[in-house]
């Protein structure tokens, strides 16, 4: 028997997304390793990679030095086996879980190089509201599953360096020093590889800094310079009376609902709040949490995207500059914004005056003539001069505002919101933090807002059955995620039909 | 052409005597074919057969140099058919496809092939698509050569087996007069290695000797009353001539090990794995040297009894490690120990699992079990298996922890895909009319079935969308939606599926989506691609064809992202009053294929100092409310989510990433849904000419005075 524990092969695997480059990794560790003395073996599962979905490679390399494998191969693998994985790459912190998950990474053995980045899966894209996962968790998965963890955002880096992730976890790679080739083997593995090479050796030493000095710390974002009006000033003088964590959210919903309309407006505000803060103090249990999350929603609440809101919102020169970042507009181009809008009857009528609106809304041909108009979105060039100006006139429209249909139906509707939180919260403090988060159910345009609307009153009307419930602030939050799992209703129709049995059998 | 490129690597096709080949298994099986002086190359492409055809379209030159025709057959069927030339001509040939669908649709022919027999080596490159990564049903092509009498290697997984496997299996089919498959597990195919390579070889006896003489043998033909005569001939001279062959050439491999009254039978395509377990339980080395004695069956069909038996020779026990069900090896074994009256205990699917990818874990546990149970002395003493180390203990700890946060990613539409605003446009109707029966197909339209769109109820075959419909076609107040790609409808969609519905009088609606290529197989040419391509006869119409056969209400639409027209016309086929089936073409070009094409020369353009336009949308974070109805209508990747940067809301906001390509789907999406006004189409404009710099420079000039004002107006408030 000549078996010997240490001549085994090094085994990498690698888990990416199809698109990343994985391959091309994969290609250049294998090119490393022969140049290095190594006999190297690859292999891999791309499936359906390239339509998106999770991929995977797997490289094993066996040094060539020593009598013996000179005159035989090693027989190499082709699929990790869990517990025998000297180096396991994730491109991303959910393929990292999922490498976790597949066992592949364990506490003796694995050098887990993982890019911290997140690409939202299917699930948490389509959520109603927030379908994230935890990202702490998957970290914390990983650390705890390896034998030793190097983790950065390497997409951040690569981008920075105008590179692909690839580049950078090779270089990450070659900054955990597991491997036995020197830097510079690794770089001639992508000199050889001639493919956008100054940018994958810029890529390439960044992620191997960020594998030398661990992960770069979370600058915190520079708190924006106060520069409160002189109009403001008296209200945020107010606004700090209230103690954290209410105290940003006011002073962020004074300046939301100013800017939305005027002072006066957030006066308004202020002064609504007033009771809330009062009831809080009153019933609460120190925690401040109903007038946050009241102040939070009202504000959202008074600040309704209008057709003027839009128009405002998407003339404005910060936005501009915005979009210039966003698509990454470079020196020498020039940019042209397009607008996606569909006004449709019921969006002019809420512009109008409360009355005229209101007639046209009943009304037999204005309607239909307006709404045959109408059917069609438009699309608005906000770039060009005439683009910019029919916005510019909607957006005039701002102190029309009170006086406008949409205007009374929705103070109304905060009206409302806010009398059944004062009701409840001096018999159930826990349920009037629920009602007013559930007015986030009412968010969006058109069907979507409708949609919100539609389910809100259904929680709302169901609120004197909820309220004699003995977990009634549970049973309202749980309502409330019904709502927002699906489209159609059927969750929320579910959970109602749920709980119809209990109160049933209370009664 | 296809989505990968192989004009470099097909260089190394013209490697020559003694020169060392690197490359992927399925680069090397293409150098073994011109090794073995193959005449004509076949195939349909598939996952993980595809590059085969790839580099064979990229190796034309070479392939003319040296007399080979190569065709992309229409389907798997024509593809078997085409060893036709080898029954009565001493014409090498190979044809290639993954399984088992591929061999199910090629059966026909195959079995007619392997009645008559064949005179010239038939080979059959079998891509085995089972285990992780595959994209088809779980079965074995084992059951095809057991039910045909076709020889089945399975050579193990590096590449001078896998080289010497094509070569000798050229004779073997020779010298049985019968057609032997190839298998190749997903990993094999795209296993990177080395081999010593040969001269390429120009066939002795060419295509055009067989066109320009021609002879007929009607003892070949399957037809009464030579089918009694070659079914007696299959068992009574080309089943021993075959297993002669293997077992004077040696094809399958003994390797002895000192724990001779035990050993281990495996295919050869999961020799590494098993060496790995062994290796891995501590008896075996690096190298394969075992301490338990291997019987390696690089050929599968037909088990050789006498290598069986005397392998069995003083044996207590044998496991067998065979991969998939039904376990028709270790069936027959048992039939071969029983006959020749030998007691060692099978063992096989009591220590591995029935069903399932034989991977390195798997059949690690396999082994260790089969040792515990018949040598536990050979095991290492101190593997205290039961007890849970600190370090297990983290491990298990780690993955409950991320079991709840990792979600399944299974594969979706590409960035701007046309085929996206198809099933965007469906959901859309089903607003309005309500929910459809909807028959799906294969192919990349197949991922509907996937969140967001969640459309379609079965899916039988590909090109079969249409005929899966084909039952629900009677009177209802509702008619039933099918789906078909190009691929499908030429591989045989065409008739199975349009040409049934008009000879069925069907009042069904059929969607083609005629993306260009076969692309969820790598972008391949079909015979509707639109562009012209030299060496295939390419750009002919599908609207035609449908006509052709029968069809009256067809409609092709030429712009798939025009939503709203896409959900019109779709209303309109699923409530018109005319009879018959509705066909619609939804005709857009692959957008994976297209920025292949345009990319580079958008780039050139750009460099040459040419006016460049790039559209890419974007979403205003501050009008977007974080409801996502617009990503449940389309499933972008490049329209994703971004944390809020409203510090007053928590849901995070939708986000266009700067892979977009621009296709226009999510403003077409948002106004014909009516969804919301955050979306923006941004252009920019590369190398602007005088007239934009003119008009930029106006525009400017107004809206920043007009900016300005809101400025000071917003500084004031």
């Amino acid at each position: 028997m000549t078996a010997s524990p240490e001549r085994r092969p090094i085994t990498i695997a690698i888990l990416a997304m199809g698109g990343e480059g994985g391959g091309v990794l994969a290609e250049w560790i294998v090119d490393l390793a022969e140049r290095g003395g190594y006999i190297a073996q690859m292999t891999s599962v791309p499936g359906v990679a390239q339509r998106t979905g999770a991929t995977n490679y797997y490289v094993e390399l066996f040094p060539k030095t020593g009598g013996q494998s000179n005159l035989r191969a090693p027989v190499l693998g082709l699929t990790p086996v869990p517990g025998d994985v000297d180096i396991v790459i994730a491109s991303e912190l959910m393929e990292a879980g999922r490498a976790v998950q597949r066992g592949l990474v364990t506490p003796d053995r694995t050098t887990f190089i993982v890019s911290t980045n997140r690409v939202f899966s299917m699930t948490e894209r389509i959520a109603l509201a927030d379908g994230r996962v935890d990202s702490s968790v998957l970290l914390e998965g990983c650390r705890v599953a390896a034998k030793r963890l190097i983790h950065g955002d390497m997409a951040q880096l690569a981008e920075a360096t105008g590179s692909v992730i690839s580049a950078v976890l090779f270089g990450a790679l070659a900054g955990s020093k597991v491997l036995p080739m020197q830097r510079m083997a690794f770089e001639a593995a992508i000199h050889r590889g001639g493919v956008g090479v100054k940018e994958s050796i810029a890529a390439f030493a960044a992620g191997f800094a960020a594998a030398e000095s661990g992960p770069a710390p979370v600058k915190a974002p520079a708190p924006a310079a106060e520069n409160v009006s002189a109009s403001l000033a008296p209200l945020m003088a107010e606004a700090d009376a209230y103690a954290e964590p209410a105290r940003t959210f006011v002073r962020a919903g004074i300046e939301r609902t100013a800017d939305y309309q005027d002072a006066a407006y957030a006066r308004q505000y202020l002064d609504r709040l007033k009771a809330v803060a009062d009831a809080d103090r009153r019933y609460g249990d120190g925690s401040g949490l109903l007038l946050t999350e009241t102040a939070r929603e009202l504000a959202l609440g008074m600040s309704y995207e209008d057709t003027v809101r839009v128009a405002e919102l998407k003339i404005r020169p910060s936005r501009f500059e915005r979009v210039r970042q966003e698509v990454q507009l470079a020196d020498g181009q020039i940019l042209e914004i397009a607008e996606f809008l569909h006004p449709r009857v019921e969006e002019i009528a809420d512009t109008l005056p409360a009355g005229l609106g209101r007639w046209l809304l009943n009304s037999g041909w204005p309607r239909r003539l307006l709404a045959r108009f109408t059917q069609k979105g438009m699309v608005l060039k906000t770039s060009t001069v005439r683009g910019f100006l029919m916005l510019y006139m909607v957006a005039a429209l701002k102190p029309t505002r009170r006086r406008s249909l949409r205007f009374q139906t929705e103070q109304a509707f905060l009206e409302d919101w806010q009398r059944r939180i004062l009701a409840i919260a001096p018999a159930n403090y826990a349920l009037a933090v629920e009602i007013a988060l559930t007015r986030t159910l009412v968010k969006g345009y058109s069907d979507t807002h409708e949609r919100g609307r539609e389910r809100y009153a259904t929680l709302m009307q169901m609120l004197p059955q909820i309220a004699e419930r003995p977990d009634a602030a549970a049973t309202l939050a749980r309502l409330r995620k019904a709502a927002l799992a699906d489209d159609t209703g059927a969750a929320l129709t579910a959970a109602i039909r749920e709980m119809r049995p209990l109160s049933q059998a209370a009664e | 052409m296809a989505e990968r490129s192989f004009k470099e690597e097909v260089q190394k096709l013209k490697l020559g005597e003694g020169e060392e080949f690197h490359g992927e298994g399925i680069l090397a099986v293409t150098k073994a074919l011109l090794q073995s002086g193959v005449s004509y190359v076949a195939g349909y492409q598939g996952a993980p057969i595809s590059h085969l055809m790839d580099v064979l379209a990229d190796a034309s030159e070479i392939l003319e140099g040296l007399g080979v025709h190569f065709e992309n057959s229409a389907s798997e069927a024509t593809a078997a058919a085409t060893l036709a030339a080898s029954v009565n001509y001493p014409l090498r040939g190979a044809i290639t496809f993954k399984s088992t669908v591929g061999t199910n649709v090629a059966s026909d022919a195959l079995a007619n092939l392997a009645s008559g027999g064949v005179t010239g080596g038939a080979l059959i490159i079998i891509g085995e698509d089972y285990g992780e990564g595959s994209s088809i049903m779980q079965e074995r092509v084992h059951a095809f050569a057991m039910k045909s009498q076709m020889w089945l290697l399975d050579p193990r997984p590096n590449l001078p087996s896998i080289v010497r496997a094509v070569e000798t299996a050229f004779e073997l089919s020779e010298v049985s007069n019968t057609p032997v498959m190839m298998m190749m597990r997903i990993r094999a195919c795209h296993v990177y290695g080395r081999f010593t390579t040969k001269a390429n070889k120009r066939p002795e006896f060419g295509l055009t000797d067989a066109l320009e003489n021609p002879r007929r043998d009607l003892s070949r033909i399957a037809m009464p009353p030579m089918t009694y005569v070659h079914e007696k001939d299959k068992w009574e001279k080309r089943w021993p001539a075959a297993v002669k062959y293997v077992e004077d050439q040696r094809l399958n491999e003994f390797f002895d090990g000192e724990a001779n009254d035990i050993g281990i039978v495996v295919q050869g395509g999961l020799y590494n794995s098993t060496i790995r377990a062994l290796m891995l339980n501590g008896l075996a080395d690096a190298f394969g040297e075992s301490k338990v004695p291997l019987y390696v069956m690089n050929v599968t069909y037909p088990l050789v009894d006498k290598e069986f038996v005397r392998f069995c020779a003083g044996k207590k026990a044998i496991l067998i490690v065979e991969e998939g069900q039904p376990d028709y090896i270790e069936q027959a074994v048992n039939t071969i120990l029983r006959r020749a009256d030998i007691q060692t205990r099978i063992h096989g699917k009591d220590m591995l699992p029935m069903a399932g990818e034989y991977t390195g874990a798997v059949v690690r546990a396999g082994v260790a079990k089969f040792i515990e149970k018949t040598r536990p002395d050979l095991l290492p003493a101190a593997l205290p298996a039961a007890e849970v180390t600190p370090l297990k203990q983290r491990e298990v700890t780690a993955a409950k922890a991320v079991d709840s946060q990792v979600h399944g990613r299974p594969p979706s539409f590409c960035t701007g895909c046309p085929e996206r605003p198809i099933f965007a446009a469906m959901k859309l109707v089903e607003r309005e009319l309500g929910s459809h029966h909807v028959s799906a197909d294969i192919g990349c339209h197949l991922f509907s079935i996937f969140p967001p769109f969640n459309v379609g109820a079965t899916t039988m075959g590909y090109g079969l969308g249409a005929a899966g419909a084909s039952a629900l076609n009677v009177r209802a107040g509702k008619r039933a939606i099918a789906m078909m790609g190009d691929g499908g409808f030429w591989h045989n969609g065409l008739t199975s599926g349009v040409g049934n519905a008009v000879f069925n009088k069907s009042d069904n609606v059929l969607i083609i989506v005629d993306n260009g290529y076969s692309a969820a197989t790598g972008g391949q040419d079909i015979p509707s691609s639109f562009h012209a391509n030299a060496s295939r006869g390419t750009q002919n119409s599908i609207e035609k064809a449908v006509r052709g056969v029968g069809v009256t209400w067809a409609k092709t639409i030429n712009h798939t992202y025009d939503v709203a027209l896409m959900r019109d016309t779709l209303k309109e086929a699923l409530t018109t009053k005319e009879p018959g089936p509705k066909v619609i073409i939804a005709h857009s070009e692959c957008m994976l294929n297209k920025q292949r094409r345009i990319r580079p020369l958008l780039r050139k353009a750009a460099q040459q100092g040419q006016r460049v336009v790039r559209e890419r949308f974007g979403v205003d974070a501050d009008t977007c409310t974080g409801d996502h109805s617009c990503i449940r209508l389309s499933g972008c990747p490049s329209l994703t989510i971004a944390p809020n940067p409203d510090p007053l809301r928590r849901e995070p906001v939708t986000k266009v990433i700067n892979s977009c390509v621009g296709c226009g789907l999510c403003g077409e999406v948002s106004h014909a849904a009516v969804l919301c006004p955050s979306f923006y189409r941004a252009s920019l404009i590369t190398n602007p000419t005088g007239w934009d710099k003119f008009k930029a420079r106006l525009r400017a000039a107004v809206i920043g005075f007009f900016q300005r004002r809101i400025e000071r107006k917003l500084a004031a408030a």
